[in-house]
């Protein structure tokens, strides 16, 4: 295996377990202010994969709306609602162990599919300049997806507010 | 002049080669040694950024204290060093020396990552700045956009320092903050795109490259409506995203101490301080690549100077802003962002949509390229 | 690629080991003396430690304006990744995109104003 190679898979598993850390201290930590700072480095070990597979203008994306914007409003929902909350209880509640057996069940599941298909490999490559193509892609090709986002977007502003007015 | 422009790049490719036959000896394969040579060059061009920026954050905090002075009809520091030029060495050994004190009941690991989190996304975004002809430690196809991403991560160390203190006013001083960063960071983001608009690419060091023409004067801020209204813009909301006078509603003294680094003390306090001037010199150089044309000048200067010429110009306005300035009520901050800079903004986008500007006027009458 | 990212990533490292150094040699130097005045939080007057227990939860009433905010920030962060593709790939599109995106911006604004009149972008 060439020297290139190898760095990117060592990248690639240490992005990997940044992901799972993460995700491992949102799931068990007792504070829950601590949870969402679990699930924010979560977020960045996502972006770092995104790197890792060369889509970096998605990775980067990731980062500015994952960790810079869905982060700082769960964040701000977390204080919301402590006040309400009064004493931490614990992360675990009664039936767990029946839990971690069916996502063990449906790991191995997804393992065996993911690992015993025999994907179809698309043969074009990517190349260097995707952003310009994303961008007449949006315009031609999806333009309606891309319309009807925005639409969307203004529907989850105008229901938001009202709820969080009341 | 050419042996000046690339005077770095050249020592550069200089020391490649001679790690390159130190390393000859041991007969390693051959993508195995340039991966060496690879990692160990830029282990060296982070190294000496850093030096350099540290070197850089020194001389602004003494530039600070002998603007605030001056402008102030005082003197400024002038015991430690020859017109107090070492007063800001002096500052950090302080710093080294006092206790760290964390307040009981604070969370403590929250306390301790804050300025690391708020610390690092100003390093981070330095990866992609290009100092000169070719000096750029990597010239990524997403270069604007990496800066901004990697800034709005600082926004969460603001909200960690705030939580982590266990102190009343540092959580209000922490909230507030973030509210602002997050406000001000969209006209600062929109103004971006106006640039990104009339350059076609993302990358910092193509949109320098950009600039060229009319002998390294044809900078975005020339580009009449849209430049000089996208500059204003850009500015202000940098100097928001800082946190500087007139923007420094989470960090004023006479408001609510310090906000939300009131509980920190010594060294942690030292990095948040670090990283406010860290993230001040990174906007200014910012501003200077995209409206100032980067390191693009006449050519009786080398490109790096030209591009420290600028980012000093900015900081220098940046400072003349803060020294007069009134602050700006928390209510007047959020409403001018909202209401004023991102319509603007906007309006800005669709000028540049529509090539309202003097370059695009200039180029359809064929007088540039 | 790779050299491109390679040094991001020892960016990153350095990221994090540069803030940790100078925290590392304070912790080998400064004194650690505390005591009781030091370590109690920055209050104007009362001591803290003197209420009850229940009434020591460090709380902030809570405006619900904070929470509207980051909603806004993050519909218009949404918005600006739409325009960043649109901007780099503009000079090859026609008068057609400009349109398009002006509708998007346009439906954007909408909400934008809808919060105005609603007074939510007032902090009082």
């Amino acid at each position: 295996m060439t020297a290139d190679l190898f760095l990117i898979n060592v990248a690639f598993y240490v992005v990997g377990a940044i992901a799972l850390v993460g995700a491992l201290i949102a799931v068990t930590a007792q504070n829950i202010l601590r949870a969402a700072l679990g699930l924010i480095v979560s977020f960045i070990g996502v972006a770092g994969v995104y790197f890792v597979l060369e889509a970096e203008f998605l990775g980067v994306v990731q980062i500015l709306i994952y960790v810079g914007a869905i982060a700082v409003l769960i964040l701000f929902a977390v204080m919301l609602t402590r006040g309400l909350m009064r004493g931490t209880g614990s992360a675990y509640n009664t039936q767990w162990m029946g839990a971690a057996f069916i996502a063990l069940i449906l790991f191995l599941l997804l393992g065996v599919v993911a690992l015993g298909t025999r994907w179809n490999v698309v043969p074009r490559q990517v190349g260097d300049d995707v952003i310009p193509q994303i961008g007449t892609e949006l315009m031609t090709t999806y333009l309606l997806p891309f319309e009807a986002r925005s639409l969307l977007l203004l529907a989850v502003l105008v229901g938001a507010i009202v709820i969080a007015r009341e | 002049m050419d042996i000046l422009n690339s005077l770095f790049t050249n020592l550069y490719d200089w020391l490649a080669a001679t790690i390159h036959s130190l390393l000859a000896g041991l007969g390693l394969t051959k993508d195995a040694e340039s991966a060496i040579v690879a990692a160990i060059m830029g282990l060296i061009v982070v190294t000496v950024i850093l030096l350099w920026m540290v070197l850089m954050v020194l001389i602004l905090i003494w530039l600070e204290r002998k603007n605030a002075a001056r402008v102030q009809d005082r003197v400024g520091p002038n015991r430690v060093g020859p017109w107090g030029l070492l007063q800001p060495v002096a500052d950090t050994v302080k710093m080294f020396i006092k206790e760290d004190i964390i307040p009981t009941n604070a969370d403590k690991l929250v306390h301790t990552l804050a300025p690391i989190v708020t610390m690092a996304p100003a390093v981070l975004a330095f990866a992609v700045i290009p100092w000169g002809k070719g000096m750029f430690p990597a010239d990524l196809n997403i270069g604007v956009l990496w800066v901004v991403a990697v800034g709005s991560i600082g926004t969460l160390g603001i909200f960690m320092a705030g939580y982590g203190s266990n102190n009343k006013f540092s959580l209000l001083g922490g909230m507030r903050g973030v509210a602002q960063a997050v406000s001000y960071e969209i006209p600062q983001v929109l103004t971006i795109v106006t640039i990104v608009l009339m350059t076609g690419t993302m990358s910092l060091v193509k949109i320098v490259e950009s600039q060229g023409g009319w002998g390294g004067l044809q900078w975005y801020i020339f580009a009449f409506p849209v430049g000089p209204i996208a500059f204003v813009v850009f500015y202000l909301s940098s100097l928001a995203e800082v946190n500087r006078t007139p923007f420094d509603i989470p960090e004023g003294e006479s408001e609510i101490v310090a906000g939300h680094h009131t509980e920190y003390s010594g060294m942690k306090w030292g990095l948040f301080y670090l990283a406010e001037y860290f993230n001040f010199f990174l906007v200014c150089c910012l501003g200077a690549i995209l409206f100032f044309g980067g390191w693009q000048g006449p050519g009786f200067l080398p490109g790096y100077v030209w591009f420290i010429l600028k980012v000093y110009f900015l900081i220098w306005v940046g400072m003349w802003i803060r020294m007069t300035w009134p602050r700006f009520r928390v209510d007047q901050l959020m409403g001018f962002a909202w209401k004023v800079l991102v319509p603007i903004a906007l309006l800005n986008i669709l000028l540049a949509g529509l090539r309202f500007d003097l370059f695009s006027l200039l180029r359809m009458m064929g007088l540039i390229s | 690629m790779l050299d491109r990212y390679g040094i991001i990533a020892l960016f990153a490292l350095m990221a994090v080991i540069f803030p940790a150094i100078p925290l590392l040699l304070s912790w080998v130097i400064h004194p650690k003396k505390p005591n009781q005045s030091k370590l109690s939080t920055y209050e104007c007057g009362l001591e803290f430690e003197d209420f009850p227990e229940h009434v020591q939860e460090v709380w902030v009433q809570f405006r619900v304006q904070y929470y509207i905010f980051a909603l806004i920030f993050v519909v218009f962060a949404i918005e600006v990744v739409f325009l960043y593709p649109w901007a780099v790939a503009y000079n090859a599109l026609g008068l057609f995109a400009l349109v398009e995106m002006f509708i998007f911006l346009g439906i954007l604004f909408v909400a934008l104003a809808y919060a105005w009149r609603k007074n939510l972008l007032e902090w009082v």
